[in-house]
């Protein structure tokens, strides 16, 4: 049934209870305000009458509550609410038992299990004929001395299981690319898409926040020693050592240190048995490295010597507090 | 990385389940909103289209500061909206100096706004100042007839987009059977000028007229309002012809063994089941097919074959 269009010229559509008279036009707008809302229900009464009489007028069937017509659809087309449900792409499993003409049977839920002559689970927990549920594996002739049979079931098991997550995974991109996925499924991500090699925020454990902080409190001309402390600021445990140097200048106590230092290594040099002391084999080692290391440091200048120029100095000529720089230093070669 | 997100619980399946895209819709949803200002009129006028449509609208009382429909980059909230109450409707008032008493009906597609009207509420009278016999006052949830008068809605543009918006809001929920002892309330919608429409909302009183079809009689409940034209945006074409297409009918049934024959016609294949001869019953069982009754008595007396000629032939 489509629209109706009575004598009087009015449109109606049932489906939606609507009725519309194109024909009136106001001559001249009613100058009170009344009179206009006399005027327009006199007009609505009218297309509401039209509207009765072919709703009235359809079969109706007689009910506790009252007459029941059945209306026709509406004609009024109007836009939906949301886009109409897509195809659901086929899965790689789809496609291929299309392709190879597979079609699924359905199983029984149970199945007799010969091992104890009792109706089982096909599958699950405590299912009939499992083949992973076994005291004794069968040694075949093919199998590598020093594998667990069990444990290699177990891993292969999982393997299984992942590889099937993978596969669903797949899939439902591939829906959601066609916007198809399943009303009650959400790909989330995991962590944020900034950029590929964009890794979460290592949270730092409480020594290492400790070593910061104390390196931050540290890192003034007094090295901390004249700064104000925190409430609750503990001294910092591993502090960095001052190199001291002897004095070189001569005199007593201290300045007889440096001298009597200098003697004692020339004596253990010049001496008979100098030999002894000195690892030839790990000084000729030493020597080849630092040879390899400048080769290599001169390969590096030539290839961008532009950016060598840029590059901050690698070399610090401040004295650092800690251990771990005094490692840049000469370095030590023999002493056995 | 991804990872596969389903609901924990069977009701929170369920409430996506009803929100996913179907074939045949819900009932669309109403969104009334306020914006950073509005007016007495306005107020009473939202909570009473609120009143009319209680079973599908979401009301919030807040004052929305960001919400400009028909600018750019005005509409991100109110799309938020959409889909956390998952409205296709909303209708959004607000009251400035430029645009008082301003009332943004406008409709959703796929949580986007899909189309917008904007109209001023003049004369604006509420449900509480019309008197009327409470006994013909239209219950709640029933389906409201519309009508629409004036050649307007078909040759005004603006006109005709309120009409659509406006069948759209007041329509309520599609049915299939409808009782008509629940026929009790219209919408009376009139174009008094190409910028003017007058709305109403009226009571209908059933007399009787001594055929099937009773008298309607109106009777004004409210709210009854001017609408005067102001701003719209017409749904861009492309967004409309997606948003027109129509469920594909599969309601027709295969017809079966039945061809069409430039010749013949219309022509019909009969089938008839295989003729089972051996089992067909014999319309009356003649006295010499019943063999029982013969093998019966050769078993009983095994001379009797010789013993019978004997008596044929003295019989002769």
């Amino acid at each position: 049934m489509g629209e109706i269009e009575t004598d009087k010229g009015f449109q109606i559509d049932l489906g939606n209870l609507l009725a519309y008279n194109p024909n009136h036009h106001f001559a001249s707008i009613p100058s009170s305000r009344e009179e206009l809302v006399k005027e327009c229900l006199e007009k609505g009464t009218e297309l509401v009458q039209a509207l009765a009489d072919s709703l009235f007028n359809l079969p109706a069937t007689e009910d506790v509550d009252g007459p029941i017509v059945t209306l026709p659809p509406p004609t009024t087309r109007l836009p939906r609410q949301q886009h109409l449900p897509r195809p659901k792409p086929k899965t790689k499993w789809e496609l291929f038992a299309e392709k190879k003409g597979i079609k699924n049977r359905k199983k029984d839920k149970i199945a007799y299990d010969e091992k104890t002559g009792t109706w089982k689970r096909t599958y699950g927990y405590d299912r009939a004929n499992d083949e992973d549920d076994v005291p004794i594996i069968d040694a075949k002739p093919t199998d590598e001395p020093g594998v667990d049979p069990f444990a290699k079931r177990k891993t292969d098991k999982k393997q299984r299981v992942e590889k099937q997550e993978k596969n669903h995974m797949k899939n439902l991109k591939d829906a959601s690319k066609s916007g198809a996925l399943p009303s009650h499924v959400q790909l989330a991500a995991t962590s944020l898409p900034i950029s590929g090699s964009y890794a979460a925020p290592k949270k730092l454990s409480k020594t290492e926040l400790e070593e910061v902080a104390g390196a931050a409190a540290t890192s003034t001309a007094s090295i901390g020693k004249f700064d104000k402390k925190l409430p609750g600021e503990k001294p910092l445990k591993n502090k960095g050592k001052h190199r001291k140097f002897l004095p070189v200048a001569q005199g007593k106590g201290m300045g007889l240190q440096e001298r009597e230092q200098t003697e004692k290594i020339l004596n253990k040099l010049i001496s008979k048995n100098s030999h002894d002391s000195l690892n030839v084999n790990k000084a000729v080692k030493n020597i080849n490295m630092q040879k390899e290391k400048q080769q290599q440091k001169s390969k590096q200048d030539k290839g961008s010597s532009k950016s060598s120029k840029l590059n901050a100095k690698k070399k610090s000529f401040k004295k650092s507090p800690y251990k771990g720089s005094s490692k840049k230093g000469p370095s030590k070669s023999k002493t056995s | 990385m991804l990872k596969i997100k389903t609901p924990k619980t069977h009701r929170g399946k369920r409430v996506l389940e009803k929100r996913a895209p179907k074939l045949v819709e819900n009932e669309k949803k109403t969104l009334i909103l306020h914006g950073t200002k509005t007016s007495n009129v306005l107020n009473s006028l939202l909570t009473e289209i609120y009143h009319l449509k209680k079973e599908n609208s979401v009301k919030y009382t807040r004052r929305n500061d960001n919400i400009r429909p028909f600018e750019a980059g005005g509409e991100t909230n109110l799309e938020f909206f959409s889909q956390k109450t998952d409205c296709a409707l909303f209708v959004f008032g607000s009251h400035s100096k430029k645009r008082p008493d301003n009332l943004v009906i406008g409709r959703f597609y796929d949580h986007h706004v899909y189309d917008l009207v904007e109209v001023g509420v003049e004369n604006f009278r509420s449900l509480q100042s019309f008197s009327y016999d409470k006994k013909v006052a239209p219950k709640m949830g029933t389906k409201p007839l519309i009508a629409f008068v004036g050649e307007g809605f078909e040759s005004v543009d603006e006109l005709k987009h309120l009409k659509e918006v406006l069948i759209d809001l007041l329509r309520g929920e599609v049915i299939e059977n409808l009782n008509l002892a629940g026929v009790d309330r219209c919408y009376i919608c009139t174009a008094v000028s190409p910028k003017k429409v007058f709305l109403s909302h009226c009571a209908l009183k059933l007399k009787k007229s001594g055929t099937i079809v009773p008298r309607m009689e109106l009777v004004e409940v409210g709210p009854s309002m001017d609408l005067v034209l102001r701003r719209h945006r017409l749904p861009n074409e492309g967004l409309r012809k997606e948003a027109m297409k129509t469920a594909p009918d599969h309601t027709k049934k295969k017809l079966k063994n039945v061809k069409g024959d430039p010749l013949l016609g219309k022509t019909g294949k009969v089938y008839i089941p295989d003729q089972k001869l051996g089992e067909m019953a014999l319309p009356n069982k003649a006295k010499g097919v019943k063999r029982e009754r013969r093998e019966a008595r050769n078993n009983k007396d095994p001379n009797k074959q010789a013993s019978k000629k004997p008596k044929g032939e003295g019989s002769t």
